[in-house]
């Protein structure tokens, strides 16, 4: 666990953006873009036809779980039949280290990196940076992110935080780019820059989007093409992979791979759909010399053992994200740790305990629109609202608040009670004004409150004449 | 997760569960919804010792507390035919929630909780798909222009995207127009509100903009909490426009016939 968590400032932190003008447009344009070309291709046929393609999904991404252990002894078989050395890494230390062991076997100096939220939790470029290795991210967005010297926002628009001119002012900043606001001008560029890294890269390091039991195989999905030259150029290659990326078979693979593409950017098919089966075997002309598969745990199968097991069906595709309406007001930043948005406010507090992201379970207004669009039905609510329920029981939810709802439901238990706090509030509000007590003072910050009933229903009900009552009770 | 299946509603007699911000905001709103099953014909009662379903505590983790509050709606309305709501949210408490914070080794409370997930219609719903009446044979008295605003879970807890569309589709002088993003969250998320007001907020001017936009004179919803959020938000702002429970819209069209 390398990467500072600062989830338990989520709100401080989600001040910051709310503050930021141009981080709300940014964040706002991207996700709602975003989510509606899911719309338009998930659904392209017919609203059943999308259903259908979820389910489907989501039962191969279960069907992986609950075979896990077996079917990662088989993919450590097939990898291994295909030329790939496979090694295990428990925690964040572990894997970085085994790369950076290969990195020294191979005499590597020089590293190119396609996209991996893995390495992200990892921390695997600092690592790699610290040991004197110069690593550089190939995927534009990322590509933008490392010259900032920030972190991904989102998990597939890493950069969706920003605006042009601010991406900009980076290259222009940071590699001397002549000031320009044309978009394929800049891309242009970067794309010049990135092609000597690529040429003279030792070593290239990937995630996997997922790895095929049955035939020991990557997939790996992009639209760039820069994730191919990563794995395919340099002399070495090195897959850093989640233990729950695994699928069964090349089948359950296409039908995720339907799904992924168009739950997150809407597309029907990434412009690279790849088979990863090792290094240049004899008789082939490219390919890396030495590939090697790190099958990365750092805290996954504590969280198989747990209710939460199934959210390591997450395929990393962003749709929560761009259909969180918490998170189209602020982005990934606040969240405070690698993932942001509803994915992130159930992954946070797992990966890195409960005590150290207090907030995030309830960063969520329990709307529903993250299970509705998870392409693989994760029950997003279901897990903040039992995480909310770990926060009491483990003592994390405030003092207050215990009281209040322990009051609460000695109110709500007698009807005589009820109508008494009904009384009680009227006459509140009568000498107090918009003034409401403690937390609920917050509520006045931004809204009016309506006035109480002079009347309640209980009292209407009681003085309607009898010729309105025919189930009178 | 599938919800328990239901017998007809067709002939039962109702038992009205107000909801708590109904009872002490909203009354009239009650009322509507009373006025206007009786339209239909249908016999309407109200339990007097009900209270609230427990969303509050359910939502914020206090289980325990929950289950209490639970125990108690159980017996409130332990003679109930049918119970119908006038909020998404709390039919979905009901239906959702209730089967899951009760175990079998629960014994009785668990087949309470059963029992009244399977008879608990949020308000729109039990007329249009229960009763299979969309039109109420009512009309306006002046011509009036709505848009929906899709409350949450009785959009995706209950699957209501339709009924209330239904019905303002059929009542007489009513026209049906847009509200962009209407699927949208207006932000309330109950405590989440107080707790992270300014998160809240901003949701709720996202909303406020796709209402002002909006060529609807009125925005039509199902759950009285929402509409106090997007109304407090609304009247802030000075805004012109404001949000109607489904019911108060519908018994405008009972004129003369209103108690």
């Amino acid at each position: 666990m390398t990467q500072d968590v600062q989830s338990n400032n989520f709100i401080a932190l989600a001040d910051v953006a709310l503050r930021n003008e141009d981080l709300q447009h940014a964040i706002g344009e991207g996700t709602r873009t975003a989510y509606y070309r899911r719309l338009d291709t998930m659904f392209a046929n017919s609203d059943e036809h999308g259903e259908f393609m979820r389910q489907q999904a989501a039962e191969a991404k279960r069907r992986a779980l609950r075979e896990l252990p077996e079917l990662l002894e088989t993919a450590e078989r097939n990898l291994q039949k295909n030329g790939y050395k496979v090694e295990w890494a428990e925690d964040a230390a572990q894997a970085n280290q085994l790369v950076l062991d290969i990195a020294r076997r191979h005499q590597v100096r020089t590293i190119t990196k396609s996209k991996s939220m893995l390495t992200e939790e990892l921390g695997t470029n600092h690592a790699m940076e610290n040991a004197g290795l110069h690593v550089v991210e190939t995927d534009l967005g990322e590509y933008i992110i490392q010259l900032a010297g920030e972190t991904p926002s989102h998990i597939v628009g890493p950069v969706m935080h920003k605006t042009k001119a601010e991406i900009r002012d980076v290259f222009v900043r940071e590699l001397g780019m002549a000031p320009t606001d044309n978009a394929e001008k800049m891309v242009a560029f970067a794309r010049r820059m990135l092609r000597e890294d690529f040429l003279s890269a030792d070593m290239g390091i990937s995630g996997g989007n997922f790895l095929i039991a049955e035939t020991g195989s990557i997939g790996l999905v992009m639209n760039e093409g820069n994730g191919r030259m990563c794995t395919s150029l340099p002399r070495v290659h090195v897959a850093l992979i989640g233990i729950e990326k695994i699928v069964d078979t090349v089948e359950d693979y296409i039908t995720l791979t339907q799904v992924l593409p168009s739950s997150s950017t809407g597309q029907k098919m990434t412009v690279y759909t790849n088979i990863l089966n090792g290094p240049s075997h004899a008789g082939e002309e490219d390919g890396p010399e030495h590939a090697y598969v790190i099958l990365v745990d750092n805290g996954r199968s504590d969280i198989y053992a747990t209710k939460y097991a199934e959210v390591l069906s997450c395929i990393r595709c962003g749709a929560c994200q761009n259909a969180c309406p918490v998170y189209r007001t602020m982005g990934g930043h606040a969240y405070g740790w690698v993932y942001g948005g509803p994915i992130g406010a159930v992954l946070t507090p797992l990966f890195v305990g409960l005590e150290n992201a207090t907030p995030l379970p309830h960063a969520s207004s329990l709307c529903g629109s993250c299970k509705q669009v998870c392409p693989v039905d994760i029950d997003l609510p279901r897990m903040l609202l039992d995480l909310r329920w770990d926060l009491v029981r483990e003592g994390e939810s405030k003092a207050g608040w215990d009281a209040a709802m322990k009051m609460w439901a000695i109110g709500m238990t007698s009807p005589r009670r009820f109508a008494l706090g009904g009384k009680a509030a009227r006459a509140g509000q009568a000498i107090m004004g918009d003034y409401m007590p403690g937390v609920l003072g917050n509520w006045s910050k931004h809204r009016d409150f309506p006035d109480f009933a002079p009347k309640p229903f209980r009292q209407l009900w009681r003085e309607r004449a009898p010729s309105h009552k025919p189930g009178t009770s | 997760m599938a919800l328990p299946a239901r017998e007809s509603p067709i002939g039962k007699r109702v038992s009205l569960f107000v909801t708590c911000i109904v009872d002490m905001i909203y009354p009239k709103t009650g009322m509507s919804a009373v006025d206007i099953l009786e339209h239909v014909g249908v016999e309407v009662d109200f339990p007097p010792d009900q209270t609230c379903c427990a969303q509050p505590a359910f939502n914020s983790g206090y289980r325990d507390e929950a289950r209490t509050v639970a125990k108690h709606f159980f017996k409130a309305f332990q003679d109930a035919e049918v119970i119908v709501t006038p909020s998404g949210s709390c039919a979905a408490m009901v239906r959702h929630e209730y089967p899951q914070l009760f175990a079998p080794e629960d014994g009785e409370s668990y087949e309470q909780a059963q029992r009244a997930a399977s008879i608990t219609w949020e308000f729109s719903e039990f007329l249009v798909d229960g009763l299979g009446m969309a039109n109420l044979n009512l009309t306006l008295p002046v011509k009036q222009s709505f848009a929906m605003h899709d409350a949450c879970h009785g959009l995706r807890g209950l699957g209501l995207g339709q009924a209330s569309r239904d019905l303002l589709a059929h009542l007489g002088n009513a026209e049906l127009r847009e509200l962009n993003e209407c699927e949208v969250c207006c932000g309330f998320g109950g405590l989440f509100s107080v707790k992270m007001p300014d998160i809240s907020n901003a949701m709720l001017s996202n909303k406020i903009d796709n209402i002002d936009a909006s060529a609807a004179d009125t925005i039509v919803t199902g759950d009285v909490s929402c509409l106090t959020q997007m109304n407090g938000g609304l009247s802030r702002n000075k805004s012109e426009k404001r949000v109607v429970h489904v019911a108060d819209v519908l018994a405008q069209g009972l004129g003369g016939e209103r108690a």
